[in-house]
């Protein structure tokens, strides 16, 4: 009874597909016409082995995404680029397009996914747009104006993060990673260096320097490297050049980054902030104050 | 007064806010005009009336970093219909959040009493003075907000929108141009 069942499924659905995709519906179709696949209703064609979004942005078509650059394998991670093929969620970064696909992306269910997974990107990081120089650039900013983000909607995690201002020409903001992984995948495959990587797991995952005392200056990082130029956010962000276009002015202030084909994340930067603890003076009346009460506590 | 007539009240406040989304507000300049003929104002820096009696439409400016802030906030959900986070601070925390990830002993103890150039500076502790939050949080964190406008500050045009949007009965948009964050 069990294997009946088993064989009914995988014919009726897994063996399908696997016979469809390899033998007729990757790339060109048995009649001899270019392979398509429709998106929201309109035909896309594709080339043998392309994604659905390289087949997508080929015809001028935005489907959202972060931890995508056409110039890098994908990563999947982000899970901005979901879109329904064949009525199943699926990243459409790292899905090979076959031919007669039928795919969702710009549809309510799916940008209030998108929403969703936005949402909580900003409420795990540090993201005060109105202070950082990467605003204006920022594929996160513009991706959230996109979807017409218009508020955090979860709680703030509002975790502590300290910068890496330890290199003469480079800053590092780690309040504002999303984990996509460009600048790990930058630096290993382009640049050789293997300057940076993802560390820990699930919410504790956060971006590494790899160096004994874990900071920039003690790498072989440089302004030249790919790795440099690929952070989709503000983490990776070249000094003294911070506000040399001012805000009001930069690319998705201009048209949305639906209407900007490859954004290429610019380099902006601020100069580094002074860290350090608070000193505490001698004569501190701190002990006889009442404790500070939560928001829960009013 | 008729029905067709009546003005709906709206009520405005900055909580931990610098008043420059009520600048951006007074920026929609001539506009003002029309909206008077639409609307009547409450509780408001604009009429100094100091207590939120039941209104419309609410707006609130800043998020909270004060127990008073919260009281103030509770205050306006009761008393409005709709509630509006207006700029950064309303929606996220803003720059006050940014202390967030420094205990605010030692933050006290930086500004009050160890900064250079104080001398026997101490930390108030008058009981008129509303006790700080250990942290700046945005006001969706604490009551139902039912449309949120961001920016640093939002532009008049986008407030202009979003308050004629409603008037008119619609859902409130932003489109490219008037969503901002920054």
């Amino acid at each position: 009874m069990n294997k009946d069942v088993t064989f009914a499924l995988s014919s009726a659905g897994v063996g399908e597909s696997v016979a469809r995709g390899q033998l007729d519906r990757g790339g060109v179709a048995m009649n001899n016409k270019p392979a398509t696949f429709t998106l929201d209703g309109k035909t896309i064609p594709f080339s043998a082995g392309q994604t659905l979004i390289q087949a997508a942005m080929a015809a001028g078509v935005y489907i959202p995404h972060l931890c995508y650059n056409p110039e890098f394998k994908p990563h999947g991670s982000c899970k901005l680029c979901t879109v329904k093929a064949d009525g199943r969620h699926t990243s459409s970064c790292t899905h090979q397009a076959q031919d007669g696909m039928v795919v969702e992306s710009d549809t309510k269910e799916i940008n209030d996914e998108r929403r969703a997974l936005l949402q909580m990107l900003f409420v795990e990081g540090n993201h005060f747009c109105p202070s950082c120089e990467k605003s204006g650039n920022c594929q996160l900013q513009a991706t959230a104006y996109e979807i017409g983000m218009m508020s955090p909607h979860f709680d703030h995690f509002f975790p502590d993060r300290p910068l890496d201002a330890s290199h003469p020409d480079y800053l590092l903001d780690f309040n504002r990673c999303i984990l996509c992984s460009l600048c790990v995948r930058a630096s290993r495959d382009v640049d050789g260096k293997n300057v940076f990587a993802l560390s820990g797991r699930g919410i504790k995952s956060h971006l590494i320097v790899n160096a004994k005392s874990g900071r920039l200056a003690d790498t072989g990082f440089s302004g030249e490297d790919k790795a440099a130029h690929v952070c989709p956010v503000g983490v990776i962000l070249k000094k003294r050049v911070g506000f040399a276009v001012p805000i009001g002015s930069r690319s998705f202030d201009e048209q949305p980054i639906s209407a900007t084909p490859h954004p290429g994340p610019a380099a902006a930067t601020l100069p580094p902030h002074p860290q350090g603890a608070c000193p505490v003076g001698p004569r501190s009346n701190a002990a006889t104050l009442p404790p500070h009460p939560t928001v829960k506590d009013v | 007064m008729n029905a067709e007539t009546k003005k709906l009240r709206v009520a405005t406040t900055s909580l931990a806010g610098c008043f420059g989304c009520h600048i951006s507000f007074l920026d929609i300049d001539e506009r003002l005009l029309d909206l008077v003929q639409l609307v009547e104002f409450d509780r408001s820096p604009l009429t100094d009336i100091k207590t939120c009696g039941p209104c419309d439409i609410g707006i609130i400016e800043g998020g909270l970093c004060n127990a008073e802030n919260v009281h103030v906030l509770r205050e306006f959900r009761a008393n409005c219909k709709i509630l509006i986070a207006l700029g950064a601070c309303a929606v996220n925390g803003g720059l006050p959040a940014q202390r967030n990830h420094l205990s605010l002993s030692a933050i006290l103890e930086e500004v009050y009493h160890a900064q250079h150039g104080l001398v026997d500076g101490f930390i108030p502790n008058d009981p008129e003075l509303p006790l700080p939050l250990d942290k700046v949080h945005p006001i969706h964190e604490v009551v139902k907000v039912d449309y949120f406008i961001p920016g640093c500050p939002p532009s008049a045009d986008a407030i202009w929108k979003v308050l004629t949007d409603l008037l008119a009965g619609k859902e409130p948009e932003l489109g490219h141009g008037l969503i901002h964050y920054d």
